[in-house]
């Protein structure tokens, strides 16, 4: 089976100016993927699943992850005059930067060919932001597998599908409001008592109930219950 | 015809009934609680703590309270406080026990994750399974006195697997006492040897 | 034909589980919540069906009620600290399951597994091939209407096999029996003497119970010709495993992968013509007998040698970052595990390509014009799995 840059380079051939990168995967497993920009992925896609060298017919696993915005801290050493002496050499100081890398919702999509019996083909999907452009589009038409696993995306990561058929929640209840797998998830507080809190349940434990919590909360040094 | 598979199939009914009356093979209901089933020796079901004899099961926890359970637990079911003071265990080395060792039995799903990561042989599986209580709470809360039970008692519900632990530790024993033993003759004899030659004092003006 | 809105009963609708449809070309339609409390649904598992007479016309599955969030689970653990989760999936298969989290771990750390660690991983599995496709089609003709007699034969034979998972690992389904780099437990010469024993009887068991049931005139009457699959359909919407195989597609992760050590062993892969349910029964009976075909080789082939490899950590696992995909062919299916890691001891993502949930992408198109009693059935023969379904 080609490899991820020999297919990216197929891809621009027939579809130029679509925006294709090879993603490296560092680990030892080396699959490496490809980043589709949003506005030829449906097309790409159905490039992909008719095109007879690959025939990639089946999409396996649609996988969604988060990915916060992050505080990166860049330390650089710049040459600056020394104030005290402009005349000799330059002092090295070291310069702090700070950069807001914007976060992003990801979609990912194991694609292969049960007809050619190849694959993986990996394609990542990312959206703008992690508020108002967290959409994508759908690859539903392209593979009904997808179906029901981008509602699950939907569901638990908040990523609009866009061309989606039946775009509502699947795991969660209808009226429910939150994206749960998020990393900034945050459980709601319908605490139920429990006999051993400690780390963060303990915390959770002392904000719901200002009050010193029920007798027992302390395991009992030696008492039978 | 017709009605031959139902009819061949009907056949393998009645030979069941009819077999489930003498057949062993058919007849596999055990009445149980009159009959109880022979459990495995590697069933497990909720761990407990191994004490060295059952007259002193606090003083004899093999257990030093290092934490390593707690951390590794999927469940995070494990409550431990470590002790303040150290006290001779077993061998007579002085180590730190769990003042408070706690498993919530309505979280633990028995994994065994904490049995394959404990350096001290201190937790390990139990067998119980007739423990209903009626209280959903703090009767289903084991504290270290409830959890704590006799090498012995490991004996008689994991026999080859307390076999096993028991020369291990048999065999490091004694490798930490030869260890000791062989470092107190070294020093001995060099002790002896420092005292049996005299020291040159270094002249003056050399 | 279109039917006017339904995706879901409107929230908060009153209890009335049965209501009724108006569509502009049929007239009225009745739509029923088959579930979920329901004998039949293998599971809290819903279905929101509406008839025209007794005719289905739309099926929308409902799932959900046993979400437990396990991808989140996973961020929050260790990996090993996931393997005791990944039993109560698929409850049924704890050790295939357990073998698809080891595999995607392997591949993610780059970890060898000691030969003998994996005839032990084809036998677990095989055996737990067995142990689902007997209860599946034990349940099959429960749901077929032959209250139970089926059932617990399937059930007798099952108990042995567990039986065996006990003495082995300590459990008889929540297993957690496999590790990074091998498997936890050494099986003894008693256990394999055992699993040899079952092995050589379990042919006997499925000769008669297929002599009550394969050649059921009823059970034919009900099954052949009862919610088709067509290949091309089956392929796109993602199906895997006996469903696939019954539609007449050669695709078998066993063959395809050649994971494990099973390019070693000689067995066929069954395929079905027409890919109704009569046809996935029959597949799931025919996967049995090579199961038991590849049974006896890899017992007769255990090599010595080590159970785990000697260079695998237990604790302060931390693979380095990348990210891997591992997937086995498991008795429901395709069961793959994606973990994306950025080098600390919990993984950054950890997800779960599960079997039953993406065999229920084209439950609604297999439905469609069959009656209530036919989609029992067909729901019967997707073999779900809840814990799977819903994590």
């Amino acid at each position: 089976m080609e490899t991820p840059e020999q297919i990216r380079d197929r891809l621009l051939a027939r579809f130029p100016g679509a925006e294709i990168t090879v993603v490296p995967n560092p680990g030892t497993d080396a699959q490496h993927s490809l980043l589709l920009g949003a506005a030829h992925a449906r097309a790409l896609a159905e490039f992909l699943r008719d095109d007879a060298t690959l025939r990639l017919d089946q999409c396996s696993n649609v996988t969604g992850i988060d990915w916060p915005e992050k505080e990166i801290v860049e330390t650089t050493k710049v040459a600056t005059p020394d104030p005290a002496n402009p005349a000799g050499p330059p002092k090295v100081v070291e310069q702090k930067t700070k950069r807001l890398q914007l976060g992003c919702l990801e979609v990912v999509y194991h694609l292969y060919s049960i007809s050619l019996r190849h694959g993986p083909v990996i394609l990542r999907l990312r959206t703008g932001n992690r508020t108002d452009q967290a959409a994508v589009p759908s690859l539903t038409p392209v593979w009904r597998s997808c179906e029901f696993q981008e509602r699950e995306v939907f569901d638990l990561f908040g990523v609009t599908f866009h061309g989606h058929p039946d775009l509502r929640r699947i795991l969660m209840w209808d009226e429910f409001a939150d994206h749960p797998m998020r990393r900034d998830y945050v459980e709601p507080d319908d605490y139920e008592w429990e006999p051993t809190p400690h780390g963060t349940v303990l915390e959770k434990a002392k904000a719901h109930y200002p009050a010193p919590p029920p007798a027992a909360v302390a395991p009992a040094k030696g008492a039978t219950p | 015809m017709l009605g031959t598979g139902l009819l061949s199939g009907l056949g393998v009914t009645a030979k069941n009934f009819v077999g489930s009356f003498y057949d062993p093979a058919r007849l596999t209901t055990i009445e149980y609680p009159e009959v109880k089933t022979k459990l495995p020796e590697a069933y497990r079901n909720f761990p407990f703590l191994v004490a060295e004899n059952a007259t002193d099961p606090m003083g004899t926890l093999r257990c030093v309270a290092c934490q390593i359970c707690e951390k590794e637990c999927p469940p995070q079911c494990i409550y431990i406080e470590k002790s303040k003071d150290k006290k001779p265990d077993a061998t007579g080395k002085p180590q730190l026990f769990p003042a408070i060792f706690a498993i919530d039995t309505s979280v633990c799903m028995s994994c065994q994750i904490c049995v394959e990561v404990c350096p001290f042989d201190a937790i390990k599986m139990d067998q119980v399974y007739e423990i209903a209580t009626t209280d959903r709470f703090s009767a289903l809360l084991l504290n270290r006195e409830q959890l704590a039970k006799s090498n012995a008692y490991y004996h008689g519900i994991h026999p080859t697997e307390a076999a096993e632990v028991d020369a291990r530790l048999a065999a490091e024993r004694k490798a930490a006492e030869e260890k000791a033993a062989a470092a107190a003759a070294a020093k001995a004899a060099a002790a002896a040897a420092k005292a049996a030659a005299p020291v040159a004092k270094p002249l003056p003006n050399a | 034909m279109s039917v006017s809105d339904l995706s879901a009963p409107a929230a908060g609708s009153p209890g009335s589980r049965v209501r009724a449809v108006h569509d502009s070309f049929h007239g009225d339609l009745l739509e029923v919540s088959m579930g979920p409390h329901h004998p039949s649904t293998h599971g809290v598992f819903r279905m929101i069906v509406t008839l025209d007479g007794e005719t289905i016309v739309k099926l929308k599955p409902v799932f959900g009620y046993l979400h437990r969030n396990h991808e989140k689970l996973g961020e929050n653990v260790t990996y090993l600290g996931s393997m005791p989760y990944t039993d109560r999936l698929d409850y049924l298969s704890s050790m295939t399951n357990n073998w698809a989290y080891a595999l995607a771990v392997e591949k993610l750390a780059g970890q060898a597994v000691p030969e003998r660690a994996e005839y032990v991983r084809v036998i677990l599995a095989e055996l737990t091939r067995l142990l689902n496709h007997t209860c599946l089609a034990g349940f099959l003709m429960q749901d077929c209407g032959c209250s139970g007699t089926p059932l617990m034969y399937a059930f007798r034979e099952r108990e042995y096999i567990l039986d065996l998972f006990e003495s082995l690992s300590g459990s008889r389904m929540m297993c957690n029996y496999q590790r990074f780099g091998g498997c936890r437990v050494d099986p003894s010469a008693d256990w394999l003497a055992g699993a040899q024993k079952l092995t050589d009887r379990y042919g006997v068991f499925l000769d008669e119970f297929e002599t009550l049931l394969t050649g059921n005139e009823i059970i034919m009457a009900r099954t052949q010709g009862v919610g088709k699959l067509p290949p091309a359909l089956a392929i796109g919407a993602g199906v895997t495993g006996p469903m696939l195989r019954a539609s007449g597609v050669n695709y078998d992760l066993r063959k395809v992968d050649a994971y494990g050590v099973y390019p070693r062993f000689d067995f066929r892969v069954p395929l079905g013509d027409h890919g109704d349910v009569y046809d996935r029964y029959m597949i799931r009976v025919l996967e049995m007998r090579e199961s038991i075909k590849i049974l006896q080789q890899a017992l007769a082939g255990l090599p010595g040698g080590p159970i785990m490899d000697p260079k695998a950590k237990l604790r302060s696992f931390r693979p380095k970052a990348g990210e891997a995909y591992g997937r086995i062919e498991g008795p429901k299916g395709e069961i793959g595990f994606y973990l994306l890691s950025d080098g600390s001891p919990n993984p950054y993502r950890y997800r779960i390509r599960p079997p039953s949930f993406i065999n229920l992408t084209i439950l609604e198109d297999m439905c469609l014009g069959h009656t209530v009693a036919d989609a029992v059935i067909i729901l019967g023969s997707v073999d779900i799995v809840l814990g799977e379904v819903d994590r």
